[in-house]
């Protein structure tokens, strides 16, 4: 089964194409990477494909069922999470208080009003598991807004696993942080996302050959490759994009 | 910080039932004012403070309360408290559920000018209605409520007692309320609408119930308070009584419960001590706003927390 | 028929002189500002209290925007600067002034309500296709759309207009330019504040000055804003003069709910259009 299939996907903004028919279906891979230059495209075929914004013409299918203008929180249902490419938190809550709302949005419990939230054993065990698996345990208490950039651009990824997806949405995980840090952060997505399909953005061309099964380039906000990183690399239209430079 | 919570509200639940005993008449009824303004205050928190929808127009639940037992109460066909408060909650809660399906359409700025709107539409109608409402004479003789036992609600000290179990268990149910999952979420709401509308939220259902849930507890105040007047008028429903709603949880302190309660005791005894001693107690009034939006930044909640920390 | 569009216009126009530095001040500066009816109030005091004393209607009109204007200016400069973009405080810190001024203003001039005479000049009525229509409310009209004029060409054809618009549109960039938008946020809430005191002034021989003004007027303000649109001012002038029309053909067809389909057509244009008819979509 197509895990996500995208048909001509068209997203104008005024006088602006930013998504400029973009058709692709993902079945067997797990680890896509989608680069591209600034202003390729790539974060609003994210929004798009999230249900942040809706095409101006195209279809999204997610897992055979069509998409294309259900909101957010439906296509959530469907097993899609996403992150974000600028830190999205919620700054005034604690870092377990994060967890607890991103496993909390696939379950009913999240509209009880008179169970008390210390009272949901299950979730807090859970989300206390995951942080541990993501060495963030010892700051579970801290506010968000209390932590460096990058325990928070950890936070934005474990928030995506948290809600238990088929399909997670990386939009540039390792923005702003540096290179240990982006060496930490990728290693842990090798290893604790073997089982989800990972549709990743990435600016940094290392990671994004490194860890990558399928690239995806946009540019102008069309597809001019999608293939293995090697018929990539090859590409000649991916040369000309990049002007040139060495692809690693 | 726990620890002074638990010394804290037992002695504040022996002051509320024990000192009553000895008060005379009109600091009685101006405690049990009190008590009245601390549900409409802390149940406009909810939308507020914890989901982050500025209101200025929550007295529209109170005034809806408060009318539908002037309307009922006088017409003298259901004169059992019990059909009458439940006939009252219920048309709370068909306007709060009108009002905040369309209000919750739009957020910010929009969503404080739509809740003035409707607030505004049914303050016109109370107006111009005479017919049911009496207009601007308002509904007058309103009796304290029939128990159906042999408890006389007109005497202050029972009326008292009577408001304060709506009190304590308004108080307790919204306390429930904001360690719920459903609070969690609203206050995710507020940080960011976005993320969770990824996570698998439907947010507008959330604001939604948020908004109905605290218009009934404002419109629980609006009954005890026609009760408390004997008197219904526009004034029930005035754009001043939605604003002083706001104020009490802003000099309190929003998103805390507890501060627009203590707001709530604070705007009340300004506004009735300080009227006893002169005449230009709005003056007065109107600098303290100031003061504390100047100097004291999150209401005293705010300003406790900082002193908590150290 | 026609007498009643004039009517209804010459209401407008008044909305107008309230609305458009209401209108500004959300626009340009984020400003919730509920002590403008309160301006519109004090103005038409001073202004009683001043052409009584010199006679002059006009004097009055003018000293009772200045007053007004500076007292707005203060408050921008010192207090309502610091409160930047806190929506809630803005709403304490304006509602305290409604208290302040509703004080003031019984203190000063009593609780009962006064009413401001017309300038001889403007006295009479004049002979429209048939039907007289007071001299007066067409002065109104005339003043009005005056200074509709003229704040136009301030705000399209002057450099400080244009500062100003752009200053609607994004705040932070005009600051980078190296602008002193705090000189310019406040010259304009001061600007406001003039407008809507003048219009109390203007307004007083047909509207009066007492005590509950400041709200009422307050809530037409709103109105007007939330319609024509937040931050233009030719969104301001369409919705003061749809508003103007909509209250006096309303109070003339069905008077009981007049403001009822005011307050309808608020919540129509907030649920499809919340930028208002004219305002930038955000």
């Amino acid at each position: 089964m197509e895990a996500l299939r995208v048909e001509n996907l068209i997203k104008d903004f005024g006088g602006l194409r930013a998504v400029n028919s973009i058709s692709f279906s993902v079945r067997e891979e797990k680890r896509i990477v989608i680069i591209g230059p600034n202003g390729a495209g790539k974060t609003t075929l994210f929004n798009l494909i999230s249900g942040n914004l809706f095409p101006s013409s195209g279809k999204i299918h997610l897992y055979s069922k069509e998409s294309t203008r259900l909101p957010p929180y439906e296509r959530a249902k469907l097993g899609l999470a996403r992150t974000y490419q600028v830190t999205n938190l919620f700054f005034s809550l604690s870092v377990l208080d994060n967890v607890l709302l991103a496993m909390l949005g696939q379950s009913d419990s999240k509209f009880t009003m008179i169970k008390k939230c210390s009272a949901l054993k299950g979730f807090l065990e859970e989300s206390e598991e995951l942080l541990a698996l993501w060495n963030l345990k010892e700051k579970q208490h801290h506010l968000v807004r209390q932590l460096s950039h990058g325990e928070q651009r950890r936070l934005e990824v474990i928030l995506g696993i948290a809600s238990k997806s088929k399909i997670l949405l990386l939009d540039e995980p390792t923005s702003g942080l540096g290179k240990d840090e982006t060496n930490l952060l990728i290693n842990s997505i090798r290893e604790h996302l073997k089982d989800i399909v990972v549709l990743m953005i990435e600016h940094d061309m290392q990671v994004a050959f490194s860890i990558a099964e399928r690239i995806i380039v946009l540019h102008h906000g069309q597809i001019i490759a999608d293939g293995s990183p090697d018929e990539v690399r090859m590409s000649p239209g991916v040369r000309e994009a990049y002007l040139g430079a060495s692809l690693p | 910080m726990n620890r002074g919570k638990s010394i804290a509200i037992p002695l504040i639940l022996l002051v509320l039932i024990i000192v009553p005993l000895f008060l005379p008449t009109y600091s009685l009824n101006l405690l049990t004012l009190i008590l009245i303004f601390g549900i409409f205050a802390a149940s406009l928190d909810l939308l507020v403070g914890y989901t982050g929808l500025y209101s200025l127009g929550h007295a529209a639940f109170w005034g809806t309360g408060a009318y539908l037992i002037g309307i009922l109460s006088t017409r003298g066909l259901i004169t059992n408290f019990l059909p009458l408060f439940l006939l009252a909650i219920l048309a709370v809660a068909i306007v709060a559920t009108i009002f905040g399906a369309l209000a919750t359409k739009v957020t910010g700025i929009y969503f404080l000018m739509i809740t003035f709107c409707f607030n505004q539409v049914l303050f016109v109608i109370a107006w111009k209605w005479r017919a049911v409402t009496r207009g601007d004479d308002g509904i007058p003789g309103i009796v304290r409520p029939d128990l159906g036992i042999s408890l006389n609600l007109g005497d202050e000290l029972n009326f008292y007692y009577f408001c304060l179990l709506f009190f304590l268990a308004s108080a307790w149910t919204m306390v429930r309320i904001t360690e719920s999952p459903f609070c969690k979420a609203l206050v995710g709401i507020r940080d960011s609408e976005s993320r969770m509308q990824t996570l698998g939220f439907p947010t507008r259902m959330f604001k939604l119930l948020c908004f109905v849930v605290s218009g009934l507890f404002a419109g629980v105040a609006g009954i005890l308070s026609a009760y408390y007047n004997g008197f219904v008028s526009p004034l029930d429903l005035s754009l001043v009584l939605s604003g002083e709603g706001l104020i009490m949880n802003i000099i309190g302190g929003v998103g805390t419960l507890w501060g627009p309660i203590v707001g709530a005791a604070v705007i009340t005894l300004l506004k009735h001590l300080v009227s006893g001693y002169t005449v230009h107690w709005p003056l007065i009034v109107g600098g303290i706003f100031i003061l504390v939006v100047m100097f004291a930044r999150g209401g005293i909640a705010g300003a406790l927390k900082e002193r908590w920390k150290r | 028929m026609l007498i009643q569009i004039l009517n209804g216009l010459s209401f407008g126009f008044l909305l107008f002189l309230l609305g458009s530095g209401l209108s500004l001040m959300f626009g340009l500066m984020g400003i919730v500002n509920l002590s403008h009816g309160s301006y519109f109030m004090l103005g038409a005091y001073f202004g009683l209290s001043v052409s009584k004393w010199t006679g002059s209607f006009w004097l009055g009109a003018a000293l009772g925007g200045v007053i007004t204007g500076v007292v707005g200016g203060l408050t921008e400069r010192f207090l309502l600067r610091y409160v930047h973009l806190r929506h809630l405080d803005q709403v304490l810190l304006t509602f305290g002034f409604v208290y302040i001024f509703m004080d003031l203003s019984k203190w000063f001039w009593g609780g009962d309500p006064l009413s401001l005479s017309k300038p001889a000049l403007l006295n009479g009525s004049i002979d429209i296709f048939g039907d007289s229509f007071p001299v007066y409310r067409l002065a109104i009209i005339i003043i009005g759309f005056l200074i509709a004029v003229l704040l136009w060409l301030f705000q399209e054809k002057t450099l400080i207009g244009a500062i100003v618009r752009a200053g609607v549109d994004d705040r932070q960039m005009v600051t980078g330019l190296g602008i002193n938008i705090n000189l310019i946020s406040t010259g304009v809430f001061a600007l406001g504040a003039f407008m809507a005191g003048f219009g109390g002034v203007v307004g007083g021989p047909i509207l009066g000055a007492y005590q509950g003004m400041d709200l009422e007027v307050l809530i037409l303000a709103l109105v007007v804003v939330v319609v024509g649109g937040l931050g233009s001012l030719k969104g301001a002038l369409l919705g003061s003069l749809l508003i103007g029309m909509l209250d006096n053909f309303g109070k003339a067809l069905f008077p009981d709910f007049a403001m009822v389909t005011i307050f309808l057509a608020m919540a129509v244009i907030l649920l499809l259009k919340p930028s208002g008819l004219l305002g930038k979509p955000s």
